[in-house]
């Protein structure tokens, strides 16, 4: 099966080039989703990317939660549909109670913005499943609302059922409770995270090429969920840690001229 | 015509940083004994007819007020036009 990611695009989304820029370096197709289409063009995994939807007005995300492309996003997700949320995506997941907790103002009331060092927690997830728990990894922060917060009984939950995906190393740099960076819903299928794995593909602007690891999981979700639900006869994929996806790459150019006829609509 | 005021405040266990960055600018104003200083949102929502309360609540609930965060409580505020 080809990995087919939707990006999506809302009024003041940011980073959403570069996720579909990360999506392609992984090996897969992306395909640009607006917010104003309820329609998913048969995208595999979806990106809520980052950036100041809607101005960012009332709360992050708080408006984005209605567009009618998330109507259809949360109903896919809770279908097993992978979903991952960044920075302000993040913050949409959280709106859309498809994530708990909420990001509020960092602590200090400061926008940050560096090179941040994460600890990999829960490798079960959809988006990062090439990893190790426990794995350090660099990638850029950038955020002025980071600050992950819950009540008590969700932190315990977050705790107990290994939903917690990243914890800032070397520094938390909004306040974080229990230096969380990332979750995962129950199932793994959704994740929201608040640094940028989308700006560290590329030796040239990034820290790191840690980013890729997020893109090759779910590349690698994606072909097992296909082989196990094909032909469970064949040798499971992704043995070592290159993005087993990679292979298919050979097939994408149709999906790609269907992808760049739609253009950042 | 009436109005339906929608108020908005971060729950009590939450951190306020902007209200309590207000708290600590207050000593240069020469106030002393403020305790602390929370900031919350006010929305005034306007009906066109009757104010309907059920549907002002739905409102708050679900997009002015984050309930995992945040409380909110609503009153129908009756306005006099400004007649000059």
């Amino acid at each position: 099966m080809k990995a087919i990611i939707g990006v999506v695009t809302f009024p003041g989304s940011l980073d959403d080039r570069d996720a579909v820029r990360a999506v392609a370096r992984a090996g897969a197709t992306p395909v640009r989703l607006w917010h104003g289409d309820s329609d998913l063009h048969g995208v595999t995994a979806v990106i809520l990317p980052g950036g100041f939807s809607y101005g960012d007005y009332l709360r992050c995300g708080a408006i984005a939660r209605f567009a009618p492309v998330m109507e259809t996003i949360a109903d896919a997700a809770r279908g097993g549909l992978p979903v991952l949320g960044i920075c302000n995506g993040f913050q949409i997941l959280c709106e859309a109670h498809l994530l708990p907790g909420a990001l509020t103002r960092n602590e200090h009331l400061h926008f940050r913005n560096r090179d941040q060092s994460l600890r990999i927690g829960s490798t079960a997830s959809a988006w990062t499943k090439v990893f190790v728990p426990g794995q350090e990894i660099v990638i850029p922060v950038k955020n002025g609302e980071g600050r992950f917060v819950a009540d008590p009984h969700t932190l315990d939950e977050l705790e107990a059922e290994d939903r917690v995906v990243a914890r800032y190393v070397g520094g938390n740099p909004n306040g974080s409770q229990l230096d969380i960076a990332a979750i995962r819903n129950e199932a793994g299928n959704v994740v929201g995270i608040m640094p940028h794995p989308e700006h560290a593909v590329d030796e040239l602007t990034g820290p790191s090429l840690d980013g890729l690891g997020f893109f090759a999981s779910v590349l690698r979700h994606l072909s097992g969920d296909a082989l196990a639900g094909v032909a469970s006869g064949l040798a499971s994929p992704g043995g070592g840690s290159e993005p087993s996806a990679e292979s298919e790459s050979a097939s994408r150019a149709p999906v790609e001229s269907m992808a760049s006829s739609r253009g950042s609509a | 015509m009436a109005r339906v005021v929608v108020e908005v405040m971060l729950k009590p266990e939450i951190l306020d940083p902007q209200g309590q960055a207000v708290a600590n600018a207050l000593p240069r104003l020469g106030v002393t004994g403020v305790r602390s200083v929370r900031i919350g949102k006010r929305i005034e929502i306007e009906f066109s007819g009757e104010p309907d309360l059920e549907q002002a609540r739905q409102v708050a609930d679900k997009l002015l007020a984050n309930p995992v965060i945040e409380d909110f409580s609503l009153r129908v505020e009756e306005t006099t036009e400004a007649t000059s």
